[in-house]
C-alpha cells in the first residue's frame, strides 16, 4: 500500500460529485465524459457547444493545475506507443458500446442507483484488475 | 447562453477533481488495479468521495420538476441488463488496465504538457466513431 493519499483523493472525488450535481441541477444533464465527448461528433447541432465548454473547462483545469505546480504529473517512462495506441482505441470503443465509464456509470449512474451502472462498473473494474494483472505479472510489460 | 457557462463551470471543477485526486495520473490508476502488486487503493476514496455527493444529491434534484436552466433531465432510458452492456464495460475495462487512462482523466492531462494523452484521446475519438460505425447505424 505505498503511496496511499486518502485525503486528497476524498477531496477530489467530492469536486467530482459537486460538479455532476451541478451539471443535473442547472442543466438536466449526466457528467458521463464518454457520452459529452462522442457527443462532439455525433450530436444535434444545437447539442454541441455545451459539450465543447465543460471539455475545455476540464483542458483547462489540467492546464492551470500543472502550471501552478509544475512538474506535478509526468509521462510513465517508456511507456510503449502501441499499448497507448490499442489501449486508446479500445476504452473509446468499450464505453460507447457499454453506454458510459467511470463517471457516467460509476459516479452518476450509481448516484441514482441505476442497476445497468452497477453491473457495469463492477465489469469494467474486474476486468481492469485482470487486465493489469495479465500485463504486469504475467506478461511482465509496464 | 446561462448553461453554456455553467457547463464550462462544472468542466473546470470537474478537472480539478481529476488534477487533486491523482486520477489524472495514470500510474496512480494502475497501481489501484495492481490488487495482486503494490496496491494503493487511494481511488477507490475518489469513487467513495464522488458517490458521498451524488448518492446524496441527486435524490434531491431528480424529485424537481425540471433542472433550474432548462425544461426537463435528459437521463438514459435503458432500465434492462444487455449483453451490449457487459462486453462494453468488459472491454472497456481492458483498455483502461492497458493505459490506465478512462475518458475524463485523458481529456484533463491534455492540458498537462504531455504527448500521451493526446494519443489516448485521438485513439478514443477514432473507438467512438468505429463504433458508431459498426454498431450504432441508427
Amino acid at each position: 500500500m505505498e503511496n496511499f493519499t486518502p485525503y486528497s483523493a476524498l477531496i477530489g472525488g467530492a469536486l467530482i460529485g459537486i460538479s455532476a450535481s451541478l451539471l443535473l441541477l442547472f442543466n438536466g444533464r449526466i457528467a458521463g465524459i464518454s457520452g459529452i465527448l462522442s457527443g462532439v461528433f455525433t450530436a444535434a447541432a444545437g447539442d454541441k457547444a455545451w459539450r465543447l465548454l465543460f471539455l475545455v473547462g476540464m483542458v483547462a483545469a489540467g492546464l492551470a493545475y500543472q502550471s501552478i505546480l509544475p512538474g506535478s504529473f509526468e509521462e510513465i517512462a517508456d511507456f510503449p506507443i502501441l499499448l497507448l495506441i490499442t489501449g486508446g482505441f479500445i476504452v473509446g470503443f468499450g464505453t460507447r458500446m457499454g453506454g458510459g465509464c467511470t463517471s457516467g456509470h460509476g459516479v452518476c449512474g450509481i448516484g441514482r442507483l441505476s442497476k445497468r451502472s452497477i453491473i457495469a462498473t463492477i465489469v469494467f473494474m474486474g476486468s481492469g484488475v485482470a487486465t493489469v494483472y495479465v500485463l504486469r505479472h504475467v506478461l511482465g510489460v509496464v | 447562453m446561462k448553461q453554456n457557462i455553467l457547463a464550462l463551470l462544472t468542466g473546470i471543477i470537474f478537472g480539478l477533481g481529476l488534477c487533486i485526486s491523482r486520477m489524472a495520473d495514470p500510474n496512480k490508476v494502475l497501481n489501484f488495479l495492481d490488487v495482486t502488486g503494490n496496491w494503493d487503493p487511494s481511488l477507490m476514496l475518489v469513487m467513495g468521495g464522488a458517490l458521498a455527493v451524488t448518492l446524496t444529491t441527486f435524490r434531491f434534484v431528480l424529485k424537481r420538476e425540471h433542472p433550474v436552466l432548462t425544461e426537463k433531465f435528459q437521463l438514459p432510458t435503458k432500465k434492462d441488463l444487455d449483453s451490449r452492456l457487459v462486453f462494453g464495460a468488459a472491454l472497456f475495462g481492458i483498455g483502461w488496465g492497458m493505459i490506465g487512462f478512462c475518458p475524463g482523466p485523458a481529456i484533463t492531462a491534455t492540458g498537462f504538457g504531455l504527448t500521451s494523452p493526446y494519443i489516448v484521446v485521438v485513439m478514443m475519438i477514432i473507438g467512438f466513431l468505429t463504433h458508431k460505425v459498426l454498431l450504432d447505424k441508427g
